[in-house]
């Protein structure tokens, strides 16, 4: 069964192509660019919001975007169950429209950050991390708002429903503030929504799939995915 | 009419980097007595009504959807009566 895939299109956004490339080429998916003032999304099944500076990063990162029209469908396609994954700015988007809780603050150290990190999949049951072959993951990280914030009870919430998907860590999966890059409450790195439909993360998994740049971990997150979409 | 002036303020729990890049400059810059330095933002603009409570209604949607996010910040929304521009 082929799967459609849509990647959505801001001004700004800047790993779009990486995404597309992922989807389109190297997993051989059906994916189109969905343009930030179209509404239509063309009957696709999973909605990437890729990274970028989104409008520039104006007001606070994702704060513009969110209002873009083709973000009252996703919106709306999210919320009636439909496959939301939004990286590095997708994932600030997301909290900015309120369909992630919490929000990415300036990093702890105030400098843009941008390195090969390792996070390990905290989570067994997400379509993002069910079938992972590994669950610590070389992935890139490169952001200079990536510090995901969140009030105590919110945070609680979060490891109730076992919403948390990754943490930063070691390269053995050792979690601790050492390896955390950007000061992330938890060293949490990615989050999905209560119903498990919508994920979003930090690091960049589209950037490390492609095995000419020396890696592919990011690559089993997007074979997770498919694979526990289709069953 | 009226001109609004909204200050966006991070909330007291949340690290404010740049108040802390603020405070190490002006330790290096000798000063002494300075400590707990917070860089807000102040946003500027006018509402074309004719009374305040529909001004502040306005206003304060505008600043909860848009000029600030609930989960890090808090607004305070100063309004002034003017005449036309």
């Amino acid at each position: 069964m082929k799967f459609k895939f849509g990647v959505v299109v801001f001004p700004g956004s800047n790993c779009d192509h990486d995404s597309y490339h992922v989807l389109k080429h190297l997993l051989d998916l059906e994916t189109v660019y969905l343009w930030h003032k179209d509404t239509d999304l063309q009957n696709c099944e999973v909605i990437i919001l890729p990274g970028g500076f989104s409008y520039g990063d104006y007001i606070r990162t994702g704060a513009v975007a969110k209002l873009s029209p083709i973000m009252n469908s996703v919106i709306a396609f999210a919320n009636k169950g439909g496959v939301v994954f939004g990286i590095c700015n997708g994932f600030q988007i997301l909290t900015e429209c309120g369909l992630l809780p919490g929000t990415l603050i300036k990093n702890k150290n105030l400098k843009f950050v941008c390195k090969d990190i390792y996070i390990t999949a905290v989570n067994d049951v997400s379509l993002l991390t069910k079938s992972l072959e590994k669950k610590t993951l070389m992935t890139p990280v490169a952001h200079g708002e990536g510090n995901y914030f969140t009030d105590e009870e919110t945070l609680k919430s979060l490891e109730q429903n076992n919403q948390v998907l990754f943490r930063y860590s070691s390269k053995k999966g050792e979690i601790s503030e050492t390896y955390n890059p950007n000061g992330s409450v938890q060293n949490i790195a990615g989050v999905m929504n209560k119903n498990g439909n919508v994920f979003g993360m930090m690091p960049h998994p589209e950037r490390s799939s492609d095995v000419s740049l020396g890696k592919t971990d990011g690559l089993q997150i997007f074979n997770s995915l498919l694979q526990n979409f289709i069953n | 009419m009226y001109k609004a002036k909204v200050i966006i303020k991070r909330k007291k729990s949340i690290l404010d980097p740049q108040g802390k890049a603020a405070e190490h400059g002006a330790v290096l810059l000798g000063f002494k007595n300075i400590a707990d330095v917070r860089i807000d933002k102040q946003v500027e603009f006018l509402v074309n009504v004719n009374d305040e409570e529909t001004a502040k209604k306005e206003v304060s949607e505008f600043c909860s959807k848009l000029l600030s996010n609930p989960t890090m910040e808090d607004f305070e929304i100063n309004l002034e009566e003017i005449d036309e521009v």
